[in-house]
């Protein structure tokens, strides 16, 4: 088992109150994405899970243990930040030495073979690494760990097109390997909706909805046609958004009912998740 | 690539569909191995449940077998099976929608006859 529970987790900074009443469980062994605009809280979030920070109220529970200083249930868990945590002036073959005496199941050899299929010159100086290089090592230190649950906020950030395939790639093959809890916070949507099995999307530090991704999908839709006969349509249906244009309108629905009987002069089309992200999310 | 992020069928779907294709093609020959569900989430960047449901559809429909501890292997007369299933999908997926479309441009029965008959003579 490797499943979280958040109870009732609030968090305040000063005036601002970055978590409301946050309560989620994560099942064990499933890949999920945590969307949210900026700002809305997941990075709040994850550090949370790995009591970076404290809650103002609420917790969080590791195989029904409580994370807070709990170096039993923490060393099961391993989050890439968006800050480095390293020293500067070390090199990445130091780093990968000192990160296995706190992670004991810490792969080294993967490790190497990463940094070599990424490029990674392992004698250089962590400070001296490019951005995209940054997210690069620190990637490859949270897949060589083995840990049962991985946090991964903004895992691609500054990665070049063919790096980020390599990861989503390398990322799944590691989990098929070795299956693990892993949360995934991304903005690029489009691009790693498909790995996710689950979705939970936050808005302004709230839970605004948990569901599988296939699920979802299938719930969402758009559709376009003459206004008056989409204005018909959906006046029972559970829409997200509208938009006209001249006679046209289009309505972008997350509704369950079947969609049968649809009038002619209507198109249904596919409301992928980035698509429903904007929308839901969209003040 | 089989994944058409425009379409309205989900993921397992169409590699189902690509799988049976592929069948077809002679790509994957009847008693032989196909990819593994890891093989197929690495190489589409999809989830592994993902592709694991997709190939549990072939093997609900016996197109797929597994043999234990070995993977999964194309059925004996998978091809058969797969055409016949198509056949059966013809209606709704062509002709239902052509009567549609036809419908919608006011072309009669007997125009779309008279463009069948053309279609084979060209």
């Amino acid at each position: 088992m490797n499943q979280i529970e958040i109870k009732g987790i609030t968090k305040v900074f000063g005036e601002t109150t970055a978590l409301k009443n946050v309560t989620l469980t994560i099942e064990p062994n499933k890949i999920y994405g945590l969307l949210g605009r900026n700002g809305a809280g997941k990075t709040t979030l994850l550090n949370l899970m790995t009591n970076k920070i404290f809650p103002t109220s609420g917790e969080i529970l590791i195989d029904g243990q409580n994370v807070l200083e709990n170096d039993q249930a923490l060393s099961q868990i391993y989050c890439i930040a968006e800050t480095n945590l390293y020293p500067e002036n070390m090199k990445v073959k130091s780093a990968f030495d000192w990160t296995k005496k706190f992670y004991p199941d810490f792969d080294r050899g993967y490790a190497d073979m990463l940094a070599h299929k990424f490029g990674l010159d392992t004698s250089k100086k962590i400070k001296s690494l490019s951005a995209g290089y940054n997210s690069i090592f620190k990637m490859i230190i949270a897949l060589s760990c083995q840990v049962k649950i991985l946090l991964l906020d903004e895992p691609v950030l500054g990665l070049d097109a063919n790096h980020r395939d390599l990861f989503y790639k390398e990322l799944l093959s590691n989990y098929s390997a070795h299956p693990k809890t892993i949360i995934i916070s991304t903005h690029l949507i489009e691009e790693a909706a498909d790995l996710l099995e689950d979705v939970i999307i936050i808005k302004e530090g709230e839970v605004l909805l948990v569901d599988q991704v296939e699920n979802l999908l299938s719930k969402g839709y758009t559709l376009s046609g003459v206004a008056s006969l989409v204005d018909e349509y959906i006046k029972d249906k559970n829409v997200l958004a509208q938009s006209s244009f001249g006679g046209l309108k289009t309505a972008y629905l997350l509704d369950e009912s079947a969609r049968v009987n649809l009038p002619q002069g209507l198109e249904i089309s596919k409301l992928d998740l980035q698509q429903m992200f904007i929308h839901l999310t969209n003040v | 690539m089989f994944m058409d992020n425009s379409s309205e069928k989900p993921i397992y779907v169409q590699l189902a569909e690509w799988m049976m294709d592929a069948i077809l093609s002679g790509a994957f020959p009847e008693e032989t191995q196909v990819p593994s569900t890891t093989e197929i989430s690495v190489t589409y960047r999809i989830n592994p449940a993902t592709a694991l449901k997709g190939i549990n559809v072939l093997v609900d429909d016996a197109i797929l077998y597994k043999k234990r501890g070995l993977g999964m292997f194309v059925s004996s007369g998978a091809k058969e099976r797969i055409l016949e299933k198509r056949r059966k999908e013809f209606f709704d997926s062509f002709i239902s929608s052509l009567i549609a479309e036809a419908e919608k441009l006011a072309i009669t029965k007997i125009e779309i006859m008279d463009m069948i008959e053309r279609g084979y003579t060209e």
